[in-house]
């Protein structure tokens, strides 16, 4: 049993405890020795989740790497990790972006005028920026390393509380304090959300331990109940079934978010920096998309497959949806949420098509929408940095004043609407072409998300970047050397799993495949020849 | 019984009734206890002034320390709570409900003791340190004679003996074995804490009006408790709970008398019924909780925590052992009732708490939704339901303790600020005071990591498991309700701009900082590593019959 998975997760997590325990105090010097240290956590976890996914066997066993330590016996719960393709894959991108974001942020969490009375400005601002961030980190990676339904479900619970203190505790600071209330506002409306959904998704976990243990399961490790329930040894009645999914499905789509659970989404991507709304969109949320994977299909592959229209029906609004509510913003970052929430719709499209081509196309799609957001929101938010002011209206002829921030936007922006040749295309078409294999209709209607999507985001960058250079603007620099550091990567690596995803599929299909036979799910006989460049094997 | 053994002698008759049998070593922690609160009197009249504060605090953390060993002794001897007992003629029962619910009582109020113990907090009077209590109780508020007391510098060290007989009050009470006993512990308990609720030295008034509220609608209460039981003599011709139950459940030999009563279930139910409507209004369930936002309001603090905890553990013990002894075979009959008291406790808690402005009213208000989740364990009828409500006993009431020791540093001019709009900003000048309090916010909300959330779960698995998973939904419903305000408490903490001439947080001594200490540890130590009290409230969920 190697503890590297708990390696993983633990450095993060000790990272968050010693970077809140570093000496405060104004001075430069001390804040930058913390981002420095919160920063070498940050590196040293990317390394170690590479590592893990360097060391996972695509075509060995379903969980690999696993360990399991008792904890709580009485209520059969173990602290037992492992890790499949997918879990691998969004852990390195966490670990990824969670640098990427802490660069991007760098002066975000600073002291900066004191308040009123000059007495209140808290000295330990920047020590819990980086120490939430790391907090985030931490749980994150738990909740895609968990094999125990408990284990996850605690983690994906708790990271609410980080996360809602860095929405509701940072953001822009000229907003004055009609920003504030706002902010406290969307901080409330996630943590609410959420939590009415973590506590929807406990009654099911209690529900599903009860059911479990009346037919001599009384555990929560996942590989067990998924195996049992796939040998038939654990049965569920029809009725239960469908209202446990339900219960997980909820939360699930709550966090994701999907159409019409998502308005917290904009509020809250809205009022926070543009490293915390990336932390949100990117890393958080993703693990709402993967727990539909893992646990909804794995544990409840009928009800999955009764409910899979009406979700695709729902993913399908929220696709639209987003797009146009896009299109209309008046506000940058509002605009970035609402082409998220379109999206995921696409992510959990290809999530309940059922088909292998949907599946590892979503399972793409959940890497490469993090990595193109990641990239078009931190730029989004260097814009914003320098100007002061989230409307639109306030841009324009940015290119002429500062043309790298505009050219690397215009990648971010091209990502979006899934230019071919960049990641973002590969995974929709995945996406687009397993949908419509299974359900041509509801595949027709989606591709009109794509043209919204070209809308809003060439829209966004015509009117930001080009024509006459605004008052506001004439000024403006251009990326610094550190904010390039943050946007190269990301541009590259978006590029470069454009031209060739080859590692990343390799990765991922046989466990989506995995999933899909949990379903007793095949691919219908194609019609037509489809262009597999990277799809998964006909099963 | 003595008495009677006493009168029948006086009376000249033959002493017919044998001298009761009295087990001191096991009845040892009640005994060390009541010891230490009757010397706390005589401290009161021997010791001097200047001596009995450091003497009383003393000899109470003593005393419940010693009861505390006492009882851990007890446990150790019993062989994982499996060697269980009848003591006292039968009145007490010594078995694993009753030795951890006295565990956990007597550390609770060991932390209550810390915090009564404070004295940096008020500013001093007549050139002495002040406590949280009135100078002179009998004092009229704002009145010459008040007056002078604060200048003499006046203290009601009686506090210590009088929340020693509460305590004492309390260990009896989970494990008394017959109805008269349980009614004379629950009178033990509840006349020091009519008492103790008058004394707040600052807002005597507000204090006093407590006082009376609580003692009323208490004697109210306890009156029908006793009716209640002597229903159930009439009923089933015995206080003691065991007899209760074989008679109910047809095991026991019935005389022709008997029979005739046995057969209306008239006196059974309604007996029932009135036992239940004492112990509920003891654990604030709706629709008997009216007193406890008012009560929690305006008692002193460290009084309010005290009381918050330490009742809330002796009342649901009791109600557990009553409802597992003495009526298992009625389930039928009392299950829907009670559905319906828990279901309307959770849902009036967490709705109610959300328009209140005063942290001590919103705290009131969360202690009766938390009665209702315990409920919800207390109704499963099985042996996880025991075990699951032992442990949110224990992890409920050092939350609570901490809660209520963090509300009386925030303060201002006049005593502990506890205006919620006067709590804004308490994050930005006070980082660590309002995390603390944030910590336990989350574990009242039940978020993962923090003991609130085991708890939760621990009742709400045991609830589904007994089949009342219509509970668990509107359990888990009202957990959101309640979440908002526990948010919303957070929110004005953190996000909201400190108000200029705004509270201070006071820097306390070691008391309140070891009373609060210790809530941070059991709250995340039972939320991290629950494992072994877990299995420690498993092992001690089986009652004596």
């Amino acid at each position: 049993m190697s503890a590297l998975l708990s390696a993983t997760c633990a450095v993060p997590a000790a990272g968050a405890v010693l970077t809140a325990a570093l000496p405060a105090g104004s001075s430069e010097s001390r804040r930058r020795a913390t981002k420095a240290v919160a920063l070498g956590v940050s590196a040293v976890t990317l390394v170690l989740a590479a590592v893990v996914a360097a060391r996972f066997e695509p075509h060995g066993d379903r969980y690999q790497l696993t360990e399991s330590y008792s904890w709580i016996r009485s209520f059969g719960i173990t602290f037992s990790l492992g890790v499949d393709g997918i879990g691998a894959v969004l852990a390195l991108l966490t670990a990824v972006l969670v640098p990427m974001v802490m660069l991007a942020s760098w002066h975000d969490a600073d002291p900066g005028p004191a308040g009123p009375d000059g007495t209140f400005e808290n000295r330990r601002r920047t020590q819990a920026f980086f120490a939430l961030i790391l907090a985030v980190e931490a749980m994150v990676i738990v909740s895609f390393y968990a094999t125990d339904v408990f284990l996850f479900y605690v983690f994906f619970e708790a990271m609410l509380i980080p996360m809602y203190f860095l929405i509701g505790g940072f953001g822009d600071r000229a907003g004055g304090p009609e920003s504030a209330r706002q902010r406290s506002y969307a901080a409330v409306k996630f943590l609410l959300y959420n939590l009415l959904g973590g506590l929807v998704m406990l009654a099911a976990v209690i529900g599903l331990y009860v059911v479990a243990q009346d037919q001599g399961f009384g555990t929560f490790d996942l590989p067990t109940l998924a195996s049992a329930v796939a040998d038939g040894k654990l049965q569920l009645s029809g009725t239960a079934e469908k209202a446990l999914f339900l219960g997980f499905f909820f939360a699930f789509a709550v966090k994701a978010p999907l159409w019409p659970l998502h308005t917290w989404l904009p509020n809250a991507m809205g009022e926070a920096t543009a490293g915390t709304a990336v932390l949100i969109t990117a890393v958080v949320d993703k693990v709402g998309t993967f727990a539909m994977l893992r646990f909804c299909l794995g544990l409840f592959p009928h009800a999955s497959k009764t409910f899979a229209p009406a979700i695709l029906v729902l993913a399908l609004v929220g696709i639209v949806y987003g797009a146009l509510l896009a299109v209309g913003q008046k506000d940058i970052k509002r605009l970035v949420a609402y082409a998220s929430i379109s999206h995921f719709g696409f992510i959990i499209m290809g999530i309940f098509a059922l088909t292998s081509q949907g599946q590892s196309g979503a399972t793409l799609y959940m890497v490469n929408h993090g990595l193109s957001t990641a990239a078009w929101m931190l730029v989004a938010g260097f814009l914003i940095s320098r100007r002061g002011s989230r409307l639109i209206a306030d841009y324009g002829g940015v290119q002429k004043v500062a043309p790298v921030l505009a050219g690397t936007f215009l990648i971010g922006s091209l990502a979006t609407l899934s230019l071919p040749g960049l990641a973002p295309f590969v995974s929709e078409f995945l996406v687009l072409v397993g949908t419509f294999t299974r359900y041509p209709a509801i595949g027709i209607v989606a591709t009109f998300g794509i043209v919204l999507a070209a809308l809003y985001a060439l829209l966004l960058y015509q009117r930001t970047m080009t024509g006459p250079v605004k008052d506001g603007v004439r000024t403006m620099p251009d990326l610094k050397a550190r904010e390039l550091a943050v946007v190269a990567p990301l541009v590259a690596l978006t590029v470069l799993l454009g031209v060739y995803p080859k590692p990343l599929t390799d990765l991922v299909n046989p466990s989506v495949n995995a999933t899909l036979s949990q379903v007793h799910e095949t691919d219908p006989a194609p019609a037509h020849p489809v262009a597999a460049t990277s799809g998964g094997e006909q099963k | 019984m003595s008495a009677i053994a006493v009168l029948a002698a006086a009376g000249g008759n033959t002493p017919s009734i044998p001298a009761p049998h009295i087990e001191y070593g096991q009845l040892s922690p009640m005994l060390v206890v009541f010891g230490a609160a009757v010397a706390g009197i005589l401290v009161e009249a021997f010791v001097p002034r200047r001596f009995r504060h450091w003497t009383q605090v003393t000899l109470a953390l003593a005393g419940l320390v010693g009861a505390f060993v006492a009882v851990v002794v007890l446990a150790v001897q019993s062989h994982g709570f499996t060697r269980i007992d009848l003591l006292a003629m039968e009145s007490v029962a010594l078995d694993g409900p009753a030795l951890f619910l006295q565990g956990v009582i007597l550390l609770a109020a060991v932390v209550a003791v810390l915090t009564y113990a404070e004295r940096k907090l008020e500013p001093k009077a007549g050139g002495l340190p002040a406590d949280a209590f009135a100078a002179q109780a009998a004092a009229t508020p704002g009145g010459e004679q008040e007056r002078a007391a604060l200048r003499a510098g006046f203290a009601t060290s009686e506090v210590f003996p009088l929340t020693m007989f509460a305590v004492g009050g309390m260990l009896l009470f989970p494990a008394a074995n017959d109805l008269l006993t349980m009614f004379v512990a629950l009178e033990v308990f509840s006349l020091p804490l009519y008492l103790l609720c008058a004394l707040a030295r600052r807002r005597r008034l507000l204090s006093q009006e407590a006082a009376v509220k609580y003692f009323l609608l208490g004697a109210f209460a306890s009156a029908f408790f006793l009716f209640g039981t002597a229903l159930l003599y009439g009923y089933a011709g015995s206080v003691k709970l065991g007899d209760i139950g074989d008679v109910i459940s047809g095991k026991a030999m019935t005389t022709p008398a008997q029979l005739s009563s046995t057969q209306s279930d008239v006196l059974v139910l309604t007996g029932l019924a009135m036992l239940a409507v004492g112990l509920l209004f003891k654990v604030a369930a709706v629709p008997f909780h009216s007193w406890t936002p008012d009560v929690y309001q305006g008692a002193p603090t460290p009084v309010t925590g005290f009381m918050a905890a330490a009742t809330k553990v002796a009342a649901f013990g009791a109600f557990l052992r009553l409802f597992y002894v003495a009526f298992p075979g009625l389930r039928l009959d009392w299950r829907p009732v009670m559905w319906g008291v828990a279901i309307l406790t959770m849902v009036v808690g967490a709705v109610l708490a959300v328009t209140q402005q005063d942290v001590k009213r919103l705290l009131a208000y969360s202690s009766i939704a938390h009665a209702g989740f315990i409920l919800t364990g207390v109704i499963a009828v099985n042996k996880q339901g025991i075990s699951s409500v032992l442990f949110y006993l224990l992890a409920y009431s050092f939350v609570t303790l901490g809660a209520f020791a963090v509300v009386t540093l925030v303060r201002d001019s006049k005593g502990e600020a506890t205006h919620l709009s006067s709590w804004a900003g308490l994050g930005r000048r006070s980082p660590l005071v309002a995390a603390v309090f944030a910590l336990f916010l989350l574990a009242f909300a039940g978020i993962p990591l923090t003991s609130g959330f085991t708890g939760k779960f621990a009742v709400f698995q045991a609830a589904a498991s007994g089949g009342a998973t219509p509970l668990v939904i509107v359990g888990v419903l009202s957990s959101a309700v309640a979440a908002f305000f526990y948010i919303r408490v957070i929110v004005l903490m953190f996000f909201s701009d400190p108000q200029p001439g705004g509270p201070t947080v006071a820097i306390p001594s070691a008391f309140t900082a070891t009373a609060i200490g210790v809530g941070v540890v059991v709250t995340l130590g039972l939320g991290l590593l629950p494992q072994y009290f877990l299995d420690l409230a498993s092992k001690a969920s089986l009652f004596v019959r």
